[in-house]
């Protein structure tokens, strides 16, 4: 059990800036997500903190050591890897024990921590197979397997669910989630799945051209994105972005958009009234754009083409025309609307999003 | 529609007119046979019937211009008592076995290095075949200049670093020469062996590499654990191949020092060559050459029960 820290965390692959000055603290027993699209540098990361990969610049310190110069294996950490990395010519029980008998740990002992780990993942029938013998999903127990009877100080995961079909993917994620609740080790996880990030992490680190972007709760992110890359990267649908202007009529805040306007409230305006005359970028998630009826103050509402209709089943996702942008609305399936159908929407002030233009820092 | 519709329907699709030839065709037995039909000729004309032929002539007495006459496994009996003979074999299979080993070890080795990331990699790969794509034969004369009791480089060398005072006379030395029939062949196979190992080496994922590392197995546990056992059944291929061809080396030895001094070098092959050419003894020569036969037989069943073994599991 350790805390992990990385404190101005540098790679550069020659011209290259990979990862630039990350600094997070994981804490004891924590399961921390990194996320982000390919590239941004989430499993280089990774990969430095599991000593695979040289350190340019900065620390990596897991407990209280600095790890920078220890090879892997003096890390004290176990890795489950995207394409399962288990050894083919071994059998599972082989694969799973070949870490102990590097260490040289006791014969019986291995037994029992093999046993042990077969028996929370299900697989203890499967020991005497090869990997080859095996499904996907079996294949990524036995991987998760040789990582558990190693009782490590931290797990590193690196997209281990990429390779699974979406059903499965979604099994094994709640599996995850309570093997994790079960070992109380700490857990860094890589992904570029943001749902995955969501279900999965006690926190998540939203990474973005090597840059760390945001860390906080799942809700945090969601709630409260620091800007507009984390706003559009978490949450599906992605959230509807359309630039604005913010003017002052008649005391109140107005925010003239392509195809609507807004009069925001008092408590909205405050906080946007150093913007006045300048340009926005209003954010609006999917879910929070409601089919408006008559309570809805006329301010907040507007007007819309619908292009697409998918119905989910438990939601049905409206592709709408709004003046010169689209935009994409989560409604409740109860509404009947069809291509080409006009419909009246309405924005709750409180849930909207707003962005400077330029830094596309949140406001 | 009824039945009888369809049926006197398909009267009137009129059937192609096929010629004969065209129906046989049409038969896959029949055009399986056409299609062998060449690789039989090849094989049957260059292979088969030089080799039946080579049997024929290892019971005859057959000498050069004159037919022979049926002699039974008179001249493999004589071949038992045939003191050259014996030291060929000898030699045969130190030449063989010395020469493996070390083209397995420099091969492995420069494939290992050779699978690393470094500037010029393509290059350096591409340099390392060149011995495997110089005729034998010109290269084999480059090695005779270099192993030249006079003019030899590697004794002008050694002699200015003051390793040796008098000259070594790599050829001509009966416990020397062999050793140096040995190094040339190693030279010339290791590229063979560094090649195919490093083909094998990059079908292996990476991934397996870090995976051991933290587990925790040490550079040389990881080769050993990991990287020699999936290696293995490109080894038994590439160490087969070497083999056969080691031990029917001939076009070395004959430039090199032809079979001496003194029989020092002395193979199968260039006995068989001797003999049989060289003397004009063709039924002997025959029995020689034949005499290779069932080791080599031996060599690949052994390693081809090894290699599905090994596959299969």
């Amino acid at each position: 059990m350790a805390r992990v820290l990385l404190r101005n965390l540098n790679k550069f692959y020659d011209d290259v800036h990979a990862v630039k000055s990350v600094n997070l603290e994981i804490r004891d027993k924590e399961f921390v997500v990194l996320v982000g699209p390919s590239g941004c540098g989430k499993t280089t990361t990774l990969r430095m903190l599991a000593g695979l990969e040289s350190i340019s610049s900065g620390q990596v310190l897991i407990g209280d050591t600095v790890v920078n110069e220890l090879a892997p294996m003096d890390r004290d950490i176990a890795m489950v890897f995207q394409n399962y990395a288990l050894y083919p010519h071994m059998s599972v029980y082989d694969n799973m024990a070949f870490g102990l008998k590097m260490r040289k740990v006791d014969r019986s002992d291995i037994r029992k921590r093999v046993q042990e780990a077969a028996d929370i993942l299900g697989i203890q029938d499967y020991l005497a197979r090869k990997p080859r013998q095996l499904s996907g999903g079996q294949r990524q127990r036995v991987a998760l397997g040789r990582a558990i009877v190693r009782h490590p100080q931290v797990f590193l995961f690196d997209e281990p669910l990429s390779n699974l079909d979406a059903k499965l993917r979604v099994q094994m994620r709640v599996e995850l989630k309570k093997l994790h609740n079960r070992l109380a080790t700490t857990a860094v996880y890589v992904t570029h799945d943001q749902v995955e990030a969501m279900t999965l992490g006690d926190r998540v680190v939203v990474m973005h051209g090597g840059v760390v972007q945001q860390v906080g709760e799942p809700l945090e992110l969601y709630n409260a994105p620091v800007n507009r890359f984390v706003a559009g990267f978490i949450g599906s649908p992605a959230m509807n972005f359309a630039p604005a202007r913010l003017r002052d009529g008649d005391g109140k805040l107005h925010a003239d958009a392509s195809g609507f306007g807004l009069e925001l409230p008092a408590d909205v305006a405050a906080r946007l009234r150093p913007y006045t005359g300048r340009d926005v970028i209003v954010g609006v998630r999917p879910e929070d754009l409601q089919v408006a009826d008559g309570s809805y103050p006329p301010g907040l509402c507007f007007d819309a083409m619908v292009e697409v209709v998918e119905r989910l089943g438990s939601e049905v996702l409206l592709d709408l025309q709004v003046g010169q942008q689209t935009m994409v609305a989560s409604v409740e399936p109860s509404i009947a609307a069809r291509r080409g159908d006009k419909l009246r929407f309405a924005l709750q002030p409180e849930r909207l999003h707003f962005f400077d233009a330029s830094s596309e820092a949140a406001i | 529609m009824a039945v009888s519709d369809v049926i006197s329907q398909r009267a009137y699709v009129a059937a192609p007119q096929r010629s004969a030839a065209t129906r046989l065709l049409e038969d896959e037995r029949w055009l399986a046979a056409v299609l062998l039909l060449p690789t039989v000729i090849l094989l049957g004309l260059f292979i088969a019937y030089p080799f039946v032929e080579g049997v024929w002539l290892s019971v005859t007495d057959a000498t050069v211009g004159v037919p022979g006459h049926f002699v039974g496994l008179a001249n493999f009996t004589a071949l038992l008592h045939d003191s050259i003979f014996l030291v060929a074999v000898q030699n045969t299979f130190v030449y063989t076995v010395v020469a493996t080993v070390f083209k397995l070890a420099l091969g492995l080795w420069l494939a290992l290095l050779l699978n690393r990331h470094f500037r010029g990699k393509a290059f350096t790969r591409a340099f390392v075949l060149l011995p495997f794509i110089i005729p034998t034969v010109l290269s084999t004369f480059a090695w005779k200049w270099m192993f030249d009791p006079t003019f030899s480089v590697i004794n002008w060398t050694l002699f200015q670093l003051g390793l040796i005072h008098s000259r070594i006379n790599w050829l001509g030395d009966p416990s020397l020469a062999l050793i140096s029939v040995i190094i040339v062949n190693v030279w010339r196979g290791v590229p063979f062996y560094a090649i195919s190992l490093l083909a094998g080496l990059q079908t292996i994922n990476p991934e397996l590499q870090e995976a051991a590392a933290i587990d925790g197995a040490r550079p040389w546990q990881r080769f050993w654990h990991v990287t020699w056992p999936l290696l293995l059944p490109v080894t038994m291929v590439v160490v087969l191949f070497s083999v056969i061809q080691t031990f029917a080396d001939f076009q070395l030895v004959y430039v090199l020092t032809g079979g001496g001094p003194a029989n020092a070098t002395q193979l199968f092959a260039t006995y068989a060559y001797q003999i049989g050419v060289g003397t004009g003894l063709l039924s002997q020569g025959a029995a020689v050459s034949l005499a290779m036969f069932p080791f080599l037989l031996i060599i690949v069943v052994v390693q081809l029960l090894y290699i599905r073994r090994v596959e299969v599991h």
